[in-house]
């Protein structure tokens, strides 16, 4: 096992933590503003597949990345409108979201299915992107800088911003944020919208980055792994950069014992261990007391004020 | 010409389905004048000031400040005049610090560090300590109430709307409020002071203007009345004292509780140590305390909600209970009535017969072979009805639909009916109209008299002085070593009630 294997071993986790981190990152905000949108899966493959569509129609992979930011909001915001405008149940309008949007990605995918772009590859010239060793900070897709960017700026924008103050007051108490004579509903509209852009992001990333093409369920389960590490980060953005790369790697792990059967276990072992954490760390949303008091107390509750 | 009143109402009326909530109500309040907006529930007190700080919009009357006829569009807009206020239920943020909580009230944007030492000028020059970077969850009520004041004072408010402040607090917290409020005053800040709290309006307040039913009844001077006349112009009758006989005497001891203790329930509920008290028949037990120092934790380990291991911690006429549930200690003659009438006594969206079965099953014989008697449950219902004079369409009204005194009555009734050996109940009267508190209050005078021991938990003082025979305060869960009532001391009582938060140091 040389350098180069470590090399190509830390890039295949930071391909595969980039598109989870986006949607986690996305998902946070939503929580913090009190709303818990379950249908991440499916903004991530409308994102997917809005990407790849305008990527095929304007030759240009920046405009695809804005597209998916656009199709991962406007699927979020169809959840918006029910869950703030019509007092929906959160957890079924989040699913049927994850539902509706597996299915319309498909049906827009149609034409799409078998073709191939140019892959989003590094903006850095090839003497430091292909580079033996530099690859490994310069080799990347801007969309993984992006992301990389996105976790300081969360972390300012909730904790050293006003706007970001009144986000959390909104997640903490409705009722109070609105008494004081903040709009709940526009904070939660901005949040949703947020939240469906990032997850939309990190779904173009198996579309334009990863495959470079289209297919059916691509993101392959991954919308309900940022869910579960939003509880599994205790609803901070630090944290969830280290769950997203902790689920990185045993992801990464089970590629390689699939192609270099190192494992003594099948590789089936390896495929289900992120499922499988997914599932412990879901558990804590029903233990509230394990999860830490970072939980929004609104989350989940739809906002009723009194007349 | 003389100079205009800081806010002036006339004709004010708000309308709700079914409600005429404010008729034609129009008064003034002067600039460095306290004026007290004095009613019982549902007279139409915070629906007017609701209108005042622009939540609500009246549907017709004018709105004068300093003269000018105004329109209040919105809180935001309020405040924008020079108008704070403070709620009953605080809109404080638990899981944030002070700072971000009056950050959050603030409409303009100041820098964190400014506003902390603006913070700081205020709470010096008006006597209200707060740390500013403590998390709202581990304050206690009196403080979190400071933090609200301290977010209107940061407004430099003109007038400056109380909706009760001071029905959580000690005493030595009323005291330390109304030298701040005093002193707002004399700086020609007006203060509209909502209550129904006589005795402090009396000391406090230099007009009053009484409410009933959503008009106007009268616009008088505190000092010359006295409490009674407030309190009869309030229920428009006389008001009935709690008749009990001369001389009682009390049994055995009934209710025993020994070394109860109980872990916390939640990372903010409070832990039961140690708890020791005895109830004896025909005796009324006061637990007073300031809210979230215990009360909820005693009410369930009393009724069986919360178990013991250790089945002598609770004794009911000699018998072992404390390992029991609820409906086994209802078996010995244990009855509830928790704080929270709607999903916690009662089932909203159930009838009201329904709710009697789910707790009068047993002792009454409403179920046989795993079926409702209907019709038993339906007579109990329409009894307590006719005995409480609970204002609904039957038993098949549902209990969301009554209004919370109405509920409140019938809970009680429910439970009272039943004749319990052993009676806890946690604010019998919160919410209750002065007519149906004294109506309830008499009925627990009237349980006890039959020898049974009766358990009060309640935040409100005056109601414990004046019912109770033994009294007891809870703080911190821990409760205070029990002082027969006519021994008792306010002050004493007072301090007890401050214990943990220190402010027994600083209350002169």
């Amino acid at each position: 096992m040389g350098i180069d294997f470590i090399i190509a071993a830390i890039i295949t986790v930071v391909g595969l933590t980039t598109p989870i981190l986006l949607a986690g990152l996305g998902e946070l905000v939503v929580e913090k503003s009190g709303v818990l949108n379950l249908g991440v899966e499916g903004m991530m493959l409308v994102g997917a597949i809005s990407g790849f569509a305008v990527t095929v129609y304007t030759f240009n992979p920046w405009f695809g990345v804005l597209g998916a930011a656009a199709g991962g909001a406007l699927a979020s915001l169809l959840f918006a409108v029910l869950v703030l405008q019509l007092n929906s149940n959160q957890v079924a309008t989040g699913l049927a979201l994850t539902i509706f949007g597996t299915g319309i990605s498909s049906l827009m995918g149609l034409s799409f299915t078998g073709r191939i772009v140019m892959p989003f590859a590094s903006v850095f010239p090839d003497a430091l992107a292909k580079h033996e060793y530099l690859r490994l900070i310069f080799g990347y897709s801007p969309i993984v800088y992006f992301a990389l960017i996105m976790v300081p700026l969360t972390t300012w924008f909730l904790k050293s911003t006003r706007a970001g103050l009144i986000l959390r007051a909104v997640g903490e108490n409705d009722l109070s944020a609105h008494s004081i004579g903040y709009s709940v509903i526009k904070v939660r509209y901005a949040a949703i919208a947020f939240g469906g852009a990032m997850a939309g992001i990190g779904g173009c990333y198996f579309s334009m980055v990863i495959t470079p093409m289209w297919a059916e369920k691509m993101t392959a389960g991954r919308g309900w792994i940022a869910l579960a590490l939003v509880v599994f980060a205790g609803w901070r953005t630090g944290r969830l950069l280290t769950g997203a790369y902790f689920f990185g790697i045993l992801m990464a792990l089970e590629l390689y014992a699939k192609a270099s059967g190192f494992s003594f276990l099948p590789s089936q072992f390896w495929a289900a261990m992120p499922y499988a954490m997914t599932v412990v760390a879901l558990s804590f949303i029903s233990s509230r007391g394990t999860a830490g008091a970072n939980a929004p107390a609104c989350l989940g509750k739809p906002f009723l004020p009194s007349t | 010409m003389a100079s205009p009143a800081r806010l002036e109402l006339s004709g004010i009326t708000k309308r709700f389905p079914g409600v005429l909530a404010n008729d034609a109500v129009g008064f003034a309040v002067k600039p460095g004048e306290i004026h007290a907006l004095l009613g019982e529930n549902g007279a139409g007190k915070s629906t007017l000031v609701k209108m005042i700080y622009g939540i609500m919009q009246p549907d017709a009357g004018e709105i004068r400040w300093n003269g000018q006829r105004i329109s209040v569009a919105n809180p935001k807009a309020a405040r924008k005049l020079g108008i704070g206020m403070v709620f009953q239920h605080f809109s404080l943020f638990e899981a944030m610090t002070v700072l971000e909580n009056i950050a959050l009230g603030m409409d303009a944007k100041i820098p964190a560090r400014d506003l902390e030492s603006r913070i700081l000028a205020v709470m010096g020059q008006y006597g209200l300590k707060l740390e500013p970077h403590r998390i709202v969850s581990t304050l206690s009520v009196g403080e979190r109430q400071r933090i609200e004041i301290v977010r209107a004072l940061l407004l430099n408010p003109k007038l400056l709307i109380m909706d009760e402040p001071t029905s959580v607090l000690t005493p030595q917290e009323v005291d330390q409020l109304f030298t701040v409020l005093r002193k707002l005053a004399q700086e020609g800040c007006s203060i509209l002071y909502i209550s129904h709290k006589l005795n402090e309006i009396k000391a406090l307040c230099d007009t009053a203007t009484i409410l009933r039913g959503g008009k106007l009844v009268d616009t008088c001077d505190p000092a010359v009345e006295t409490s009674r006349s407030m309190a009869e112009k309030m229920i428009g009758g006389s008001l009935k004292d709690i008749s009990r006989a001369a001389g009682r005497s009390f049994g055995a001891a009934k209710l025993a509780v020994k070394a109860l203790s109980l872990p916390a329930d939640g990372p903010f509920g409070t832990a039961l140590r140690d708890i020791s008290f005895t109830v004896r028949a025909g005796e009324i037990f006061g637990v007073a305390g300031v809210a979230g120092n215990g009360q909820n934790a005693l009410l369930l380990a009393l009724s069986g909600e919360a178990t013991n291991a250790n089945p002598a911690s609770v004794t009911v006429d000699g018998v072992d209970v404390g390992h029991l549930q609820a409906r086994a200690r209802r078996g010995h003659g244990v009855a509830s009535v928790p704080e929270e009438r709607n999903g916690h006594a009662a089932v909203p969206i159930f009838t009201l017969a329904d709710n009697a079965v789910l707790t009068a099953r047993d002792r009454l014989g409403m179920v046989r072979a795993g079926l409702i008697d209907t019709k038993a449950a339906r007579t109990y219902a329409g009894e307590v009805i006719e005995a409480f004079s609970v204002k609904a369409t039957g038993p098949s009204a549902m209990a969301e639909s009554l209004s919370g005194g109405n509920l409140q009555k019938y809970i009680m009734g429910r439970e009272i009916l039943q004749k319990p050996q052993v009676l806890v109940v946690s604010q019998p009267t919160w919410g209750v109209d002065a007519g149906a508190a004294a109506a309830i209050h008499q009925a627990l005078v009237d349980l006890a008299a039959t020898g049974s021991a009766i358990v009060v938990i309640s935040q409100d003082l005056d109601e414990l002085l004046s019912l109770c025979d033994t009294l007891a305060v809870i703080n911190g869960g821990r409760l205070s070593p029990p002082m027969a009532v006519a021994e008792a001391k306010i002050d004493e009582i007072g301090l007890l009630m401050g214990g943990i938060h220190g402010e027994v140091a600083h209350a002169h």
